[in-house]
Protein backbone atom coordinates (compact mmCIF):
# COMPACT_ATOMS: atom_id res chain seq x y z
CA UNK A 1 0.00 0.00 0.00
CA UNK A 2 1.37 3.34 -0.49
CA UNK A 3 2.93 5.58 2.16
CA UNK A 4 1.74 9.26 2.56
CA UNK A 5 5.36 11.49 3.30
CA UNK A 6 4.50 14.76 4.31
CA UNK A 7 7.52 17.21 5.20
CA UNK A 8 7.14 20.71 7.03
CA UNK A 9 9.56 23.71 7.37
CA UNK A 10 12.96 23.25 6.31
CA UNK A 11 12.92 19.56 5.31
CA UNK A 12 9.90 20.77 2.46
CA UNK A 13 11.59 23.50 1.32
CA UNK A 14 14.90 21.58 0.54
CA UNK A 15 13.24 18.70 -0.86
CA UNK A 16 10.33 21.26 -2.94
CA UNK A 17 7.22 19.46 -1.99
CA UNK A 18 4.87 19.07 1.19
CA UNK A 19 3.87 15.97 -0.01
CA UNK A 20 4.98 12.84 -1.97
CA UNK A 21 2.72 8.77 -1.90
CA UNK A 22 5.82 6.31 -2.12
CA UNK A 23 6.21 2.29 -1.87
CA UNK A 24 9.09 1.53 -0.22
CA UNK A 25 10.59 -2.12 -0.53
CA UNK A 26 9.84 -4.45 2.26
CA UNK A 27 13.84 -3.99 3.73
CA UNK A 28 12.61 0.04 5.16
CA UNK A 29 11.12 -1.01 8.68
CA UNK A 30 11.62 2.10 11.26
CA UNK A 31 11.14 5.35 10.37
CA UNK A 32 15.42 5.59 9.75
CA UNK A 33 15.42 3.19 7.47
CA UNK A 34 12.69 5.23 5.71
CA UNK A 35 14.66 8.98 5.95
CA UNK A 36 17.50 7.08 4.41
CA UNK A 37 15.72 5.56 1.41
CA UNK A 38 14.21 8.70 0.57
CA UNK A 39 17.28 10.73 0.63
CA UNK A 40 18.01 8.50 -2.70
CA UNK A 41 14.97 9.70 -4.47
CA UNK A 42 16.72 13.10 -5.14
CA UNK A 43 19.58 15.92 -4.58
CA UNK A 44 17.45 18.02 -2.77
CA UNK A 45 15.92 14.66 -0.79
CA UNK A 46 19.32 13.85 -0.20
CA UNK A 47 20.57 17.81 1.22
CA UNK A 48 17.28 17.83 3.47
CA UNK A 49 17.82 14.07 4.96
CA UNK A 50 21.52 14.75 5.41
CA UNK A 51 21.51 14.62 9.14
CA UNK A 52 19.13 12.48 10.38
CA UNK A 53 19.85 13.85 13.94
CA UNK A 54 18.55 17.29 13.26
CA UNK A 55 14.94 14.98 12.11
CA UNK A 56 11.97 14.40 14.09
CA UNK A 57 8.76 12.38 12.56
CA UNK A 58 5.46 11.45 13.27
CA UNK A 59 3.38 8.53 12.12
CA UNK A 60 0.00 8.54 11.88
CA UNK A 61 0.24 11.58 13.52
CA UNK A 62 1.99 10.69 15.88
CA UNK A 63 5.32 12.11 17.46
CA UNK A 64 7.74 8.96 17.59
CA UNK A 65 11.38 8.07 17.54
CA UNK A 66 13.08 7.82 14.62
CA UNK A 67 14.19 3.97 15.28
CA UNK A 68 9.67 3.21 15.28
CA UNK A 69 8.56 0.58 13.34
CA UNK A 70 6.82 2.05 10.39
CA UNK A 71 4.70 -1.69 9.32
CA UNK A 72 0.96 -0.65 8.98
CA UNK A 73 1.69 3.20 8.56
CA UNK A 74 -0.50 4.87 6.53
CA UNK A 75 1.02 8.97 6.87
CA UNK A 76 4.50 9.76 8.06
CA UNK A 77 5.73 13.42 8.45
CA UNK A 78 9.56 14.16 8.98
CA UNK A 79 10.48 17.59 10.18
CA UNK A 80 12.83 19.87 12.17
CA UNK A 81 12.34 20.17 15.79
CA UNK A 82 9.62 22.45 16.97
CA UNK A 83 9.40 25.75 17.22
CA UNK A 84 5.72 27.20 18.08
CA UNK A 85 4.51 29.47 20.95
CA UNK B 1 -14.13 22.88 29.04
CA UNK B 2 -11.63 22.20 26.06
CA UNK B 3 -10.88 25.23 23.19
CA UNK B 4 -8.32 24.46 20.87
CA UNK B 5 -8.28 27.44 17.60
CA UNK B 6 -5.57 27.32 15.15
CA UNK B 7 -6.23 29.84 12.67
CA UNK B 8 -4.13 32.50 10.71
CA UNK B 9 -6.71 35.48 12.18
CA UNK B 10 -5.58 37.48 14.79
CA UNK B 11 -6.11 37.16 18.50
CA UNK B 12 -9.25 38.10 20.35
CA UNK B 13 -7.87 38.51 23.54
CA UNK B 14 -10.81 40.38 25.28
CA UNK B 15 -13.26 37.78 23.97
CA UNK B 16 -10.85 35.02 24.91
CA UNK B 17 -10.84 35.62 28.34
CA UNK B 18 -14.69 36.61 28.32
CA UNK B 19 -15.66 32.94 27.67
CA UNK B 20 -13.70 31.95 30.74
CA UNK B 21 -15.92 33.70 33.27
CA UNK B 22 -18.60 32.05 34.92
CA UNK B 23 -20.03 31.94 38.54
CA UNK B 24 -17.93 29.37 40.05
CA UNK B 25 -14.70 30.30 38.20
CA UNK B 26 -12.38 32.05 40.87
CA UNK B 27 -9.31 32.54 38.61
CA UNK B 28 -8.47 32.54 34.82
CA UNK B 29 -4.55 32.72 34.20
CA UNK B 30 -3.53 33.82 31.12
CA UNK B 31 -0.10 33.77 29.01
CA UNK B 32 0.17 35.55 25.44
CA UNK B 33 2.95 35.47 23.57
CA UNK B 34 3.83 38.54 21.07
CA UNK B 35 6.13 38.71 17.61
CA UNK B 36 9.36 39.94 18.87
CA UNK B 37 11.06 42.27 16.45
CA UNK B 38 14.67 40.36 17.34
CA UNK B 39 17.84 42.27 15.65
CA UNK B 40 14.97 43.37 12.96
CA UNK B 41 12.91 40.72 12.27
CA UNK B 42 10.21 42.32 9.95
CA UNK B 43 7.86 39.28 9.60
CA UNK B 44 7.17 35.77 10.85
CA UNK B 45 5.67 32.62 9.35
CA UNK B 46 4.02 30.39 11.74
CA UNK B 47 3.63 26.56 9.30
CA UNK B 48 1.79 23.67 11.33
CA UNK B 49 0.79 20.52 10.82
CA UNK B 50 -3.18 20.47 10.41
CA UNK B 51 -4.98 17.69 12.38
CA UNK B 52 -1.74 16.77 14.28
CA UNK B 53 -1.10 20.03 15.92
CA UNK B 54 -4.85 20.68 17.22
CA UNK B 55 -4.56 16.74 18.44
CA UNK B 56 -1.24 17.59 20.00
CA UNK B 57 -2.81 21.18 21.34
CA UNK B 58 -5.64 19.07 22.77
CA UNK B 59 -3.64 16.19 24.15
CA UNK B 60 -1.75 18.42 26.07
CA UNK B 61 -4.83 20.28 27.49
CA UNK B 62 -6.68 17.02 28.62
CA UNK B 63 -3.42 15.95 30.65
CA UNK B 64 -3.37 19.46 32.03
CA UNK B 65 -6.97 18.79 33.13
CA UNK B 66 -6.55 15.94 34.86
CA UNK B 67 -3.41 17.40 36.86
CA UNK B 68 -5.02 20.18 38.17
CA UNK B 69 -8.66 21.14 39.13
CA UNK B 70 -9.84 23.63 35.75
CA UNK B 71 -13.33 24.64 34.73
CA UNK B 72 -11.82 25.52 31.09
CA UNK B 73 -8.83 25.64 29.30
CA UNK B 74 -7.65 27.08 26.22
CA UNK B 75 -5.18 26.97 23.61
CA UNK B 76 -4.86 29.69 20.50
CA UNK B 77 -2.28 29.37 18.32
CA UNK B 78 -2.18 31.94 14.94
CA UNK B 79 -0.12 30.12 11.80
CA UNK B 80 0.83 32.31 8.72
CA UNK B 81 2.06 35.95 8.11
CA UNK B 82 2.69 37.71 11.09
CA UNK B 83 4.41 41.39 12.42
CA UNK B 84 6.37 42.36 15.34
CA UNK B 85 3.68 43.45 17.84
CA UNK B 86 1.22 40.50 16.71
CA UNK B 87 -0.42 38.19 19.34
CA UNK B 88 1.00 34.74 18.13
CA UNK B 89 0.16 32.98 21.18
CA UNK B 90 -2.72 32.64 23.90
CA UNK B 91 -3.06 29.71 26.95
CA UNK B 92 -5.91 30.79 29.08
CA UNK B 93 -6.61 28.14 32.25
CA UNK B 94 -9.83 29.00 34.21
CA UNK B 95 -9.91 27.41 37.93
CA UNK B 96 -11.98 27.97 41.33
CA UNK B 97 -8.27 29.27 42.84
CA UNK B 98 -5.39 30.64 41.54
CA UNK B 99 -2.75 28.47 42.44
CA UNK B 100 -4.33 26.07 39.54
CA UNK B 101 -5.17 28.29 36.98
CA UNK B 102 -1.20 29.68 37.18
CA UNK B 103 0.47 26.38 37.49
CA UNK B 104 -1.68 24.67 34.27
CA UNK B 105 -0.88 27.82 32.55
CA UNK B 106 2.92 27.61 32.82
CA UNK B 107 2.33 23.71 31.39
CA UNK B 108 0.23 24.52 28.85
CA UNK B 109 2.79 27.37 27.20
CA UNK B 110 5.56 25.02 28.21
CA UNK B 111 4.16 22.09 26.89
CA UNK B 112 3.00 23.66 23.74
CA UNK B 113 6.80 24.72 23.02
CA UNK B 114 8.04 21.14 22.89
CA UNK B 115 5.03 18.64 22.18
CA UNK B 116 2.94 20.72 19.44
CA UNK B 117 3.88 20.75 15.50
CA UNK B 118 4.80 24.31 14.65
CA UNK B 119 7.57 25.98 12.91
CA UNK B 120 8.94 29.43 13.00
CA UNK B 121 10.31 31.10 9.82
CA UNK B 122 11.65 34.64 10.08
CA UNK B 123 12.30 37.46 7.76
CA UNK B 124 14.65 40.55 7.87
CA UNK B 125 15.50 43.11 5.49
CA UNK B 126 13.95 40.25 2.96
CA UNK B 127 16.30 37.15 4.07
CA UNK B 128 14.30 34.46 5.64
CA UNK B 129 15.91 32.14 8.25
CA UNK B 130 14.36 28.86 10.21
CA UNK B 131 14.53 29.55 13.73
CA UNK B 132 16.16 26.87 15.53
CA UNK B 133 14.74 25.05 18.50
CA UNK B 134 16.37 25.91 21.79
CA UNK B 135 17.00 23.85 24.21
CA UNK B 136 15.84 25.99 27.37
CA UNK B 137 12.22 25.27 25.67
CA UNK B 138 13.22 20.97 26.66
CA UNK B 139 13.92 22.08 29.97
CA UNK B 140 11.20 23.97 30.32
CA UNK B 141 9.08 21.16 29.61
CA UNK B 142 10.84 18.62 31.31
CA UNK B 143 10.31 20.18 34.98
CA UNK B 144 6.84 19.11 34.40
CA UNK B 145 7.51 15.42 33.89
CA UNK B 146 9.43 15.27 37.34
CA UNK B 147 7.34 13.02 39.93
CA UNK B 148 5.48 15.25 42.06
CA UNK B 149 4.94 14.25 45.63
Amino acid sequence: MPLTILYFAWVRERIGQAEESVTPPTDVVSVADLIGWLAGRSAGHAEALAEPERLRAAVDQNFVALDAVITGAREIAIFPPVTGG
Amino acid sequence: MIRILVSSDPIDLAGEMARMEGDDVGAVASFCGLVRADDGVDRLELEHYPGATEAALDRIARAASERWSLQAATIIHRVGPMHPGERIVLVLAAAPHRHDALDACAYLIDRLKTDAPFWKRETRGGEARWVEARHGDAVAAARWTDPTP
